[in-house]
């Protein structure tokens, strides 16, 4: 019977295909608008990200993010240094300049100092030119997505010279990195060579980036920390974490790309119920005298739910089919760099579409279990 | 042995069959109990104006519609006495049904429609395919089993329906209108074939019919008039 229910189905092709669709857009919407709001939202965490030797930051107390944070005195960091469980401890450097390019544009970058002598704190990976280069004088690596919106056209920035608050950087590398929520320009360069950058207060140091020593976890050691030296130590997965909190906080995408997706729940319900009830409607006749030949309300339900279940399954792979197509053919542009879908989001629409069908089915299953064989004969 | 023993055991039996239906807050009877016994081998016309209860009375002898009081037995089976599971499947092991609009589903061909029972009796579709198409052949259609419906026209539909009704062998065939929507000559010979492979010694075909063109070919017409009975012969009677 089921392959009788098959048949009926994709022989209505004009049904067929509207339920395809419905299920397949509304997939799509919810998939695509979930995955672009995950990826988006974990950008957030992008600065913890980007720096992957560090297993603990420390924090002025007040601090939140990576980018929301309150510089500390330099003496912070002989404290953790002598915090049993440390193995190393380097500065890190958090803040937000103007730099004018070549053309004589202004524009808002964050400078991101690191470890003078190991490095740390650069992005483990190099477009082009390697880490050392910030050895050189006046050196800095600008992150890549950076370099798309400084440097049009395509054009290498390695050798550009920059004008960071009156002091002169020449970008001599180019990181691969995570882009930041804002997608703000990022310059890294070392420690000492920030502090010129960003002159300002007394208190510049913005994190200690710290590693575990052999047999201390993160947590343990980031609450010894806390307690020795009355900093914020925070394990980088909570950091990031709190990253992404904040831009689920303060800003209003938790609630735009919520509704869409409700939106795309909505339109999947209506699509799918307004043309799942026609086609029942058009066989109800068909379904009658299957009832009075001697089928059972049993496998009719099996045949509607046969029906809604096979329109379901390649509504939902078509439309997870078109989010991983968009996701692909827009990997190259710098918005949506590093983009990737969570296991969980084709899970969610899955549920979503399960909901759908089920509702649907459900109330086009009503209407021929009301059939009474005896309308057959009227 | 008694003499009741030696009766064959009637294909259809009602006793006192009644049917109400509500309308708003009326209550309107429309058989008025009804007692009748349909024989096996018999080709039975259920005549009547519309109205006159004929579509009720067939859909409660073959058990897709319950009564308001009244028994009904088929080939012996109290069919209300069986539960809700039991009168689907005596139904599918029973009866085969033709209906005035065919019913055919439109997007299986003609062989696959016709084996609809075979595959809900829960045969193999290949094989329920194979004696659908043999039944088709015996109705003269066998040419038209890979057809869609709609690719036939109405007397092939209405064979194809008659196949469907055949095809499990039921020992019951029940025919709303079946020639209503042919012509007198296809008509005539749609009744010739369910005479040929719907009755036999223990079968018995029941139709609910208009249609004066094939009065001739019953072997016994019930006139119902108001929810009664109101003649029982071999010809329809002067005043029809």
């Amino acid at each position: 019977m089921l392959w009788i229910a098959i048949r009926m189905l994709t022989g209505d092709k004009q049904k067929f295909y509207g339920l395809l669709f419905g299920i397949a857009f509304s997939t799509l919407l919810i998939t695509q608008q979930l995955t672009i709001f995950v990826n988006l939202v974990e950008r957030g965490a992008s600065g913890v990200y980007n720096v992957t030797e560090a297993d603990v930051w420390v924090m002025d107390e007040v601090s939140r993010t990576t980018e929301v944070n309150f510089a500390m005195p330099s003496t912070a960091l002989d404290k953790v240094r002598g915090v049993t469980g440390v193995d190393w401890a380097v500065p890190h450097l958090r803040a937000v300049a103007s730099v004018r390019t070549k053309d004589g544009d202004l524009e808002g970058v964050e400078i991101i100092g690191v470890d003078d002598a190991t490095l740390i704190g650069l992005p483990p990976s190099m477009i082009e030119g390697s880490k050392s280069v910030l050895f050189q004088p006046d050196s800095v690596i600008i992150d890549d997505v950076g370099t798309t919106r400084m440097f049009e056209g395509g054009i290498s920035p390695v050798g550009e010279r920059l004008e960071l608050n009156d002091q002169r950087a020449v970008i001599r590398g180019v990181a691969d990195t995570i882009p930041s929520f804002t997608s703000q320009v990022a310059l890294y360069t070392k420690y000492s060579q920030a502090l010129r950058y960003v002159p300002g207060s007394r208190n510049r140091l913005s994190f200690v980036l710290v590693g575990t020593s052999d047999g201390v976890s993160s947590e343990e050691l980031a609450a010894r920390i806390s307690e020795k030296t009355g900093l914020k130590a925070l394990p980088r997965e909570k950091l990031a974490q709190n990253g992404i909190d904040f831009i689920m906080e303060n800003t209003g995408i938790p609630l735009n790309f919520g509704i869409t997706v409700i939106l795309g729940f909505i339109v999947g319900v209506a699509i799918v119920g307004l043309t799942f009830s026609l086609f029942i409607r058009d066989n109800i006749k068909q379904f009658g005298a299957l009832k009075a030949i001697g089928v059972t309300n049993r496998k009719i339900a099996g045949m509607v739910a046969a029906q809604a279940f096979m329109v379901g399954m390649i509504g939902y792979g078509l439309g997870v089919l078109g989010t991983v197509a968009f996701i692909y053919s827009f990997s190259g542009d710098p918005t949506f760099k590093g983009f990737y879908i969570p296991w969980q989001v084709p899970l969610i629409s899955l549920v979503a579409m399960v909901l759908i069908i089920v509702l649907t089915g459900w109330i086009a299953l009503r209407g021929v279990m009301k059939t009474e064989p005896a309308a057959v004969f009227r | 042995m008694s003499v009741s023993d030696t009766k064959p055991q009637p294909a259809i039996r009602t006793r006192g069959v009644t049917r109400d239906f509500k309308a708003g807050q009326q209550t309107i009877r429309v058989l008025h109990g009804i007692d009748l016994d349909v024989c096996p081998g018999e080709l039975t016309y259920l005549v009547g104006e519309s109205g006159s209860g004929k579509t009720t009375m067939i859909s409660i002898m073959c058990g897709i519609l319950w009564p308001t009081d009244g028994d009904v037995e088929v080939f012996g089976t109290d069919i209300y006495a069986l539960s809700d599971n039991e009168l689907v499947n005596f139904r599918l092991q029973n009866i085969g049904f033709i209906f005035q609009q065919y019913n055919l589903i439109p997007s299986i061909d003609a062989a696959s429609n016709a084996a609809v029972p075979l595959i809900a009796q829960g045969m193999n579709r290949l094989e329920a395919r194979e004696r659908a198409v043999a039944m088709l052949e015996k109705l003269n259609i066998g040419d038209q089993a890979a057809k869609l419906p709609n690719q036939l026209s109405g007397g092939q539909q209405q064979r194809v329906a008659i196949a469907r009704a055949l095809v499990h062998e039921p020992r019951l065939v029940v025919c709303d209108e079946p020639t209503a929507a042919l012509d007198a000559k296809s008509g005539r010979k749609v009744m010739d074939l369910l005479r040929e492979v719907g009755v036999a010694e223990d079968r018995s075909v029941i139709i609910v019919t208009h249609d004066n063109r094939i009065f001739d070919l019953a072997d016994r017409i019930l006139v119902l008039e108001d929810g009664r009975i109101t003649h029982d012969g071999t010809d329809m009677p002067d005043d029809h």
